[in-house]
């Protein structure tokens, strides 16, 4: 059986340093869908040792109040990452967002470490989960077979910013240089039935900018955003939730797909819009997304 | 455990905690720093103590500058200090004296 939180509200995935105890002490405050402490980039190379006893510390004694506690290990290439999985799931992480992943066979090394953990402390078999950050273009290009690669895989996330580099480019905050990684990721992620995020928007003086590239990545079908910074919540929450018109149309659209149905009529209008089943699961998905999002009032 | 050689761990930034450890005369010297001693001193104290207590440290210098850090982040600080004076990064005893 599917873990519970497999598909669980992710609009919102918030960086923080473990190496910083004022950061990771009360982030719940701010509201995000997900938190992701992090083991790598954000922690010197001298520190990661003492980062995860704070980690662990954190995550056995602070209460994030239903915030989703992912935590970012080190590379499958470095010196740290085995000891990483074992404080993750001693502290009984939500879930492990493996970094620099290129193949199915990463997730399933992560994984097979991760099931000797849960045996090791006593944790359930099967519930921590993965999600694996795609940072290369070998990567993107394997996207089809890492969505596939664990029933613990709960979606996959660009790393634009070693991305870019190893596609000899950089972020030029118009969104060109990630293209064809975004369409790549989200179709795999679809077609495998996995969630997508988009990667981290680092530059807080242009909040404009941030917001027109999160309603591009909504349209585009991502189900949200790594983020550095608290003030880029709101944002992404506001344009990942569905507004009272769409939810009214959606349970139009449903009712009278159902309604139809049984009088034998295929194809019809809502408010002067053609309508079919294709707008079935949509409809269904918007309502969904409401009730998930705490604002859905309806009885669908 | 033995400290076998002076180490650190933590910073001097708020809600953190510097911890240092080293060899002692046959007891457990503390020494605590805090812009809040009087309000947590005795609090503080007792998450040194009880962690060096599991981790079965009894000989030890140990300096702690606080600066308003949380309980958590006190044990973890010392922790590492006293891991890190054994050069022990791998296989930890996370839920066992770390805890």
């Amino acid at each position: 059986m599917s873990h519970p939180n497999k598909k669980r509200l992710r609009r919102s995935m918030m960086f923080l340093n473990c190496q910083k105890p004022g950061l990771i002490k009360d982030p719940y405050i701010y509201k995000p869908d997900s938190i992701m402490l992090d083991l790598e980039d954000a922690v010197a190379e001298n520190q990661k040792d003492a980062a995860r006893y704070s980690l662990y510390h954190a995550l056995r004694e602070i209460d994030y109040q239903g915030v989703e506690r992912v935590v970012r290990i080190n590379g499958l290439d470095t010196p740290h990452w085995k000891e990483d999985i074992r404080v993750c799931v001693a502290g009984g992480a939500d879930t492990i967002r493996i970094a620099k992943t290129e193949s199915a066979k990463d997730v399933r090394t992560v994984e097979e470490h991760v099931l000797a953990a849960e045996k090791e402390f006593g944790r359930p078999e099967g519930s921590t989960l993965l999600m694996a950050a795609l940072e290369s273009c070998k990567g993107v290009l394997h996207a089809l077979e890492i969505c596939e690669s664990s029933d613990r895989l709960i979606g996959i996330a660009l790393s634009g910013g070693d991305y870019t580099k190893d596609l000899q480019t950089v972020i030029t905050g118009t969104g060109v240089e990630l293209q064809g990684a975004r369409q790549q990721m989200i179709i795999a992620a679809r077609a495998a039935g996995v969630q997508c995020w988009d990667t981290v928007f680092t530059n807080l003086d242009a909040m404009d900018v941030f917001e027109e590239e999160v309603k591009m990545i909504k349209m585009m079908g991502f189900d949200g955003k790594s983020l550095v910074n608290p003030r880029q919540i709101d944002i992404v929450h506001k344009i990942f939730t569905p507004t009272q018109k769409e939810i009214i149309f959606a349970e139009k659209v449903v009712r009278e797909i159902d309604e139809k149905k049984a009088l034998g009529i295929g194809v019809f209008t809502v408010d002067g819009k053609m309508i079919d089943i294709a707008f079935y699961d949509g409809a269904k998905r918007t309502i969904a997304l409401a009730k998930a999002s705490g604002v859905y009032e309806g009885d669908l | 455990m033995e400290i076998k050689k002076a180490a650190m761990a933590g910073t001097l930034e708020s809600s953190d905690a510097q911890v240092t450890v080293e060899p002692g005369n046959g007891t457990i010297e503390l020494s605590i720093k805090s812009s809040v001693i009087h309000q947590f001193g005795k609090q503080i104290k007792a998450a040194v103590l009880e962690t060096l207590d599991r981790l079965e440290v009894t000989d030890a210098k140990v300096t702690v500058v606080d600066k308003g850090a949380l309980d958590c982040t006190l044990k973890a600080r010392v922790e590492c200090a006293v891991y890190r004076s054994n050069d022990i990064v791998e296989n930890l005893p996370w839920g066992g004296v770390i805890k």
